[in-house]
């Protein structure tokens, strides 16, 4: 069973992985340096990022919200919000994409009204943004909500009675107590925005240098024959990933020794 | 914590261009064209920025989008700010015109040749010593042939080695209806795969080794022929085939928002000066430049080339007829 799935990890992931690198450096570091430096693979890098450093906080921000929400309150309607958050897990990227074009697009719903005051969202970094926040709204929230779930809300409820107020209660026992949870959802949507393809290139018009993310890139080098170029633009999105994967194996460790200090 | 985040957003904000459609100056001009001119438009560009750079002065970027061309045009519907388009379909253009009314009904009018700079036709690549002999549209209804071309429904490339194949069936079988279908069924039957778009197709030939012909424009053939060895592939271009034409037109609504209109039309000038033709011929697409022409008349097998216009009477009757909902592409394109 061991033997198969250190088999079966190495054949599925392994490799692949391998063949990226191998395949981006077969022609030497410096043709892999040079198709990154590349203006294009380069503008697509740094789009890429910027995606993520919009989507992940705003997704923090909400997810922190809606699992307070959800996990504290009873309202009406609140196993529909459960629901509700999910529903970009279960809808397809390109649905989303296309829906985002119907809403925002210039034939659209809101299209006219958009154009009429020369706001450009769709084909443009602001539509990549939308369906990116879109498709990655769960994960922050469902990571919290399966961890405040579980805590009740005695630490807080002392908190208050105690004399803290809202914010102090949140900053010193509710955010502490779910960080890690709140860091590990964290990473998950900046690896999923940062490689999301299908609704991105609904919505990108893919105007090379301009709104093509990194995965986009990679498609359009790809079908250019430029095998080195996109294996090396593959080569930044898997190094991005590991230091993701590395920083939250580290911070994993530090959380686990924090917390049994506290006890 | 919180005014970090709200500081990190809105200092990414402020440096994402797009929010408002600034007027970027006319220095830079969108090209969003057919998904296999890639090549082709990269030396344009090239080109085209130097001559204008030594001409007066500025400096010019012109940015290129390529997708299928189809989906490009609903791109352009929806908002994608094209100041021109490069298409290898009339019927994509006009559509800019029908249902978006972001260029004039007379668009073809403006440009020489039906704004169409250079054109081309479906030709076949074959593998290297032509195996399965290969010569004429009737050799890819045989049992033994495996063809290889996007699918109609998606490619506009397809589209025309569609009617290409329904004009020869029409002019082998006059007035037989049934014997046209079934010589379009029998090669559909042949068909392994449908990719989307031209490129997809060309990968499925040349990478995964599918097939024993691919159909696609000339100029696709050749370059393909070039990229990937001449020891390996041979172009056939068969004795009758469908006139492509390749229309260019500014866009109008967007050139007269974003000011570019002068720049946006010089570019497309270019495409029929020497200079460009030459380079489109390089490229192996045909143009209509005397003098190019002739230079390059050794790379180009003649071949009688037939009009939508006077086979289909145009493209309007030929997506009503062979492509519309139950027309002949629908009784030929049966799954298998």
């Amino acid at each position: 069973m061991i033997a198969l799935a250190i088999l079966g990890s190495a054949l599925f992931l392994g490799l692949p992985l391998a063949i990226v690198f191998t395949e981006a450096l077969r022609t030497g570091v410096g043709a892999w340096a040079s198709s990154i430096i590349e203006p294009e693979t380069l503008h697509a890098v740094w789009l890429t990022v910027l995606t993520a450093l919009v989507c992940v906080p705003v997704n923090i921000v909400f997810g922190v919200a809606v699992a307070w929400l959800i996990s504290r309150f009873s309202f009406p309607g609140r196993k529909l919000l459960i629901t509700l958050v999910e529903v970009p897990f279960s809808v397809s990227p390109v649905v989303a994409g296309v829906s985002y074009l119907f809403l925002y697009g210039a034939q659209g719903l809101l299209g006219p009204w958009l154009s009429a005051h020369n706001i450009q969202i769709m084909f443009a970094p602001p539509a990549i943004f939308l369906v990116s926040l879109f498709v990655t709204a769960p994960f922050v929230a469902r990571e919290l909500l399966s961890l405040m779930q579980t805590q009740s809300g005695n630490e807080e409820e002392a908190a208050l009675s105690l004399g803290a107020s809202g914010w102090q209660m949140f900053f010193h026992v509710t955010l502490p107590n779910m960080r890690w949870a709140l860091f590990y959802g964290a990473v998950l949507c900046n690896a999923r925005v940062m490689g999301e393809f299908g609704s991105v290139s609904v919505v990108s018009g893919a105007i090379r240098g301009q709104t093509n993310t990194l995965p986009l890139q990679i498609e359009q080098l790809f079908n250019d024959y430029n095998v080195v170029g996109a294996f090396s633009a593959s080569t930044v999105l898997a190094l991005i990933a590991m230091v993701t994967l590395v920083l939250k194996y580290v911070l994993e460790i530090r959380g686990a020794g924090a917390s049994r200090g506290r006890h | 914590m919180r005014r970090l985040i709200l500081a990190a957003v809105l200092a990414a904000l402020g440096n994402a261009p797009g929010w408002a459609a600034q007027p970027s100056g006319p220095d830079t001009l969108l090209n969003v064209s057919y998904d296999i001119a890639r090549e082709l438009y990269a030396d344009i560009d090239k080109a085209y920025t130097a001559k204008h750079q030594a001409e007066t002065g500025q400096t010019v970027t012109v940015k290129q989008s390529h997708d299928g061309s189809s989906k490009q045009a609903r791109a352009i519907l929806e908002g994608l700010q094209a100041d021109v388009v490069t298409f290898n379909q009339v019927t994509d253009v006009q559509v800019l015109h029908d249902k978006g009314s972001l260029i004039p009904a007379d668009w073809q009018k403006r440009l020489p040749n039906n704004s169409s700079p250079y054109y081309s036709l479906p030709a076949f690549l074959v593998r290297a010593g032509n195996p399965k002999h290969i010569k004429d549209w009737s050799d890819l209804a045989r049992d033994d042939v495996q063809v290889i071309f996007p699918n109609p429904k998606t490619s506009g490339n397809s589209r025309y080695t569609f009617l290409a194949a329904l004009a020869f069936a029409k002019e082998k079988f006059p007035d037989d209806q049934a014997k046209q279908t079934d010589f379009l069924k029998k090669i559909f039957a042949n068909v392994p795969v449908f990719d989307t778009g031209g490129r997809g197709a060309t990968t499925t030939f040349v990478q995964r080794g599918i097939g024993d012909v691919l159909i696609t424009f000339e100029a696709e053939c050749y370059g393909t022929r070039d990229q990937f060895g001449k020891d390996q592939y041979e172009v056939v271009v068969p004795p009758m085939s469908l006139l492509a034409e390749f229309p260019v037109t500014v866009v109008d609504k967007v050139v007269d928002q974003r000011g570019s209109r002068a720049l946006a039309e010089d570019y497309l000038k270019f495409l029929y000066t020497p200079e460009g033709q030459e380079i489109l011929a390089k490229r192996y697409n045909r143009v209509v430049d005397e003098g190019v022409k002739a230079k390059y008349a050794s790379q180009f097998p003649e071949v009688r080339l037939v009009r939508v216009e006077d086979v289909f009477g145009g493209w309007d009757k030929a997506n009503k007829e062979e492509f519309g909902d139950g027309g002949l592409l629908d009784q030929v394109f049966v799954k298998h």
